[in-house]
């Protein structure tokens, strides 16, 4: 691709830099909160060091803990193909997938565990064990006072139940447990604290960028950036519903002269994402209109470009987590249209910050609603950009940080 | 320059949200459970949630109303829970009876509607909420417009939002301006600004534009 726009952020980004994006008093604020915190110290714990949300928020957040003075320390477990085929066969069975659960998985998820603790130590004040992989830590606490909390990232509202029931032998010793979304919550005899997941406003994905940047993006995928521009960004998944998309892309050309941009990967590596991509196509048949593209992992600017020059943001997924996609959109000042499933609800209030469908025709008529309303579609995008800067930013994790660690210190 | 008897020390309030465990999928569930709720629950969905929206001055002032509107579609509902105001109430359990009552009202009214499924559940959660000295202070009304303009939004909404429920009978900027730097005038107009139909950010501007005369007849 071609060069980076100007304004990249340096390498080791520091609370200050968020001035710009939060305001002073905002970052004063939690400077505040972190002198309370003085000489404490913790420990997050996970399952690895790069790939996958749970890593990328680490990677970002610890420098900024360090940077308001909480020394921070992230120590990685470790496990055998056999721990980590059971650890994903657990988390598609906490999701509520069928599993079928074999004796010796969980002899294999404990004898790791105990591996794991015999080679860690837990001198730290706070200790923030992320998932279940690594949850069987907390067998190594002791009655000294340090407080461990568990970071759930995913859905257990409706788990399998012999798991859940393994898992939270576990949980029950934890002081609190953190939860996306307040329908992911388990009767537990734990405090649970809503803590949505959270997209960084200097990453690469969300950072501003220059329009002739964008306009040379929109140039490289033959997009007219002088019509409307509807785009999904997803992985080519059926969950994803990319072929209601094009339904409804179909639905809104009748009255609207626009384009269409799914943007996703993973493609090649993924055989039902292969699949899918394939029957998209199809789909989109020979409509000049319609653009597809299967984009590296490596596009974070192109996909915040094709995000910042599109008219509207889809996500019409059937089932989703959080969709961080949507709070991406958001972010941009985009008005999101967005299917009614997981935590998009949490983002998108509906008529406030966007606009929840619940079918291929209901997202066109939104789609259209928008395209005629642009007064209207700019002040959801407005909303949506403050909705997110007081939910979503890693800011605002950061905060929730210190101030869990406040309320479990009594500092 | 008028000095103040004593110094207003600005605080940061910041929440953290815990779950309660308690759901509603009707409104007369909504109703049973609003009756037993902890108060902290009850200031989560009022007082915190419009902190949370500050950024918006139409309809969203509180989150049962906003929930009776958008999964329950009992606009009639939702209409009378907004009119509710926030600031004329001193404790929260005054805010929880009348809550109960606009329920109440409408579950008598239209008994039908009290066990419809809502599109989506109510959720209870609570508001924790932790405070610390920002180390602003002011002891001078122009000092107290500059720091003003410094605060962030959130400790706007704890000086001039939630101030009656710590025992004031105004808001904590009227209070000072009354008592310590004996501007009864200035203090009603500020307690006068409406925080339904503007922004926090709207408010802070008005608060400065109220100050600000003052400030430039002080010798």
């Amino acid at each position: 691709m071609s060069s980076p726009p100007a304004g990249l952020p340096p390498k080791l980004v520091r609370l200050d830099d968020y001035i710009p994006v939060v305001g002073a008093p905002e970052i004063e604020e939690m400077r505040a909160l972190a002198r309370r915190l003085e000489g404490r110290t913790v420990k997050m714990v996970n399952s690895t060091a790069m790939g996958g949300g749970v890593a990328e928020i680490l990677n970002r957040l610890i420098p900024l803990m360090q940077d308001v003075g909480v020394a921070t320390r992230w120590e990685v477990i470790t496990g055998g193909d056999d721990f980590f085929e059971v650890t994903k066969g657990f988390h598609n069975a906490l999701h509520g997938a069928p599993y079928e659960v074999r004796p010796q998985a969980f002899e294999i998820f404990e004898a790791y565990q105990e591996q794991n603790v015999a080679q860690m130590r837990f001198d730290e004040d706070f200790i923030v064990i992320h998932d279940p992989q690594p949850a069987g830590l907390i067998r190594a606490r002791q009655p000294d006072g340090r407080h461990w909390v568990w970071r759930c990232h995913i859905d257990v509202s409706k788990p399998n139940r012999e798991v859940w029931e393994f898992l939270l032998k576990y949980v029950r010793q934890y002081d609190a447990m953190m939860i996306s979304s307040p329908n992911f919550t388990r009767a537990v005899p734990i405090p649970q604290y809503l803590w949505y997941p959270a997209i960084d406003p200097l990453a690469q994905k969300n950072i501003e960028l220059e329009e002739s940047f964008t306009a040379r993006v929109l140039e490289q995928f033959s997009i007219d950036p002088k019509r409307p521009i509807l785009t999904q960004v997803s992985r080519f998944d059926r969950l994803k519903d990319p072929l209601g998309v094009i339904k409804a892309y179909k639905l809104v050309k009748k009255y609207h002269d626009c384009q269409l941009v799914l943007a996703g990967g993973g493609a090649k590596d993924d055989p039902e994402g292969g699949q899918v991509l394939e029957e998209v196509k199809e789909a989109a048949g020979n409509d000049p209109d319609i653009r597809i593209l299967d984009l590296p992992p490596w596009s974070a600017l192109e996909i915040n470009a094709l995000q910042r020059a599109s008219t509207i943001i889809i996500q019409k997924s059937l089932r989703e987590g959080f969709g961080l996609t949507v709070t991406e959109g958001l972010w941009k000042k985009k008005p999101v249209v967005a299917g009614n499933v997981g935590g998009i609800p949490l983002q998108v209030i509906h008529k406030v910050t966007g606009m929840l469908t619940q079918s291929v025709e209901g997202c066109a008529y939104q789609i259209r609603y928008l395209l005629a309303n642009p007064e209207i579609a700019r002040r959801l995008g407005e909303n949506g950009h403050e909705h997110v800067k007081e939910n979503f930013l890693l800011t605002r994790n950061l905060k929730r940080y210190l101030l869990l660690f406040l309320c479990l210190g009594g500092c | 320059m008028r000095q103040a008897k004593e110094p207003f020390a600005f605080m940061a309030a910041s929440t953290l949200n815990k779950v309660c465990g308690v759901q509603a999928s009707t409104i007369g569930e909504l109703l049973e459970h609003l009756r037993s709720v902890s108060a902290d629950s009850i200031f989560n969905h009022t007082f915190q949630s419009l902190s949370v929206h500050h950024y918006l001055t139409e309809g969203f002032s509180n989150d049962f109303a906003q929930w009776a509107l958008a999964a329950c579609n009992a606009p009639q509902l939702a209409e009378l829970l907004s009119a509710l105001d926030i600031r004329q109430y001193e404790n929260i359990e005054a805010l929880r009876a009348d809550l109960v009552r606009v329920f109440e009202e409408f579950v008598q009214a239209e008994p039908e509607r009290a066990g419809q499924r809502a599109f989506e559940p109510f959720y209870f959660c609570e508001a924790v909420t932790v405070t610390v000295p920002t180390g602003v202070q002011a002891r001078t009304l122009a000092e107290f417009c500059a720091a003003l303009e410094r605060i962030s939004v959130h400790t706007l909404h704890f000086h001039f939002v939630t101030a009656r429920l710590r025992g004031p009978s105004k808001n904590d900027f009227s209070a000072w301006i009354e008592d310590s730097l004996e501007l009864p005038q200035l203090a009603d107009r500020i307690e006068a600004i409406d925080i339904y139909t503007n922004t926090l950010e709207g408010v802070r501007q008005l608060i400065l534009k109220e100050c600000r005369p003052w400030v430039e007849a002080e010798p």
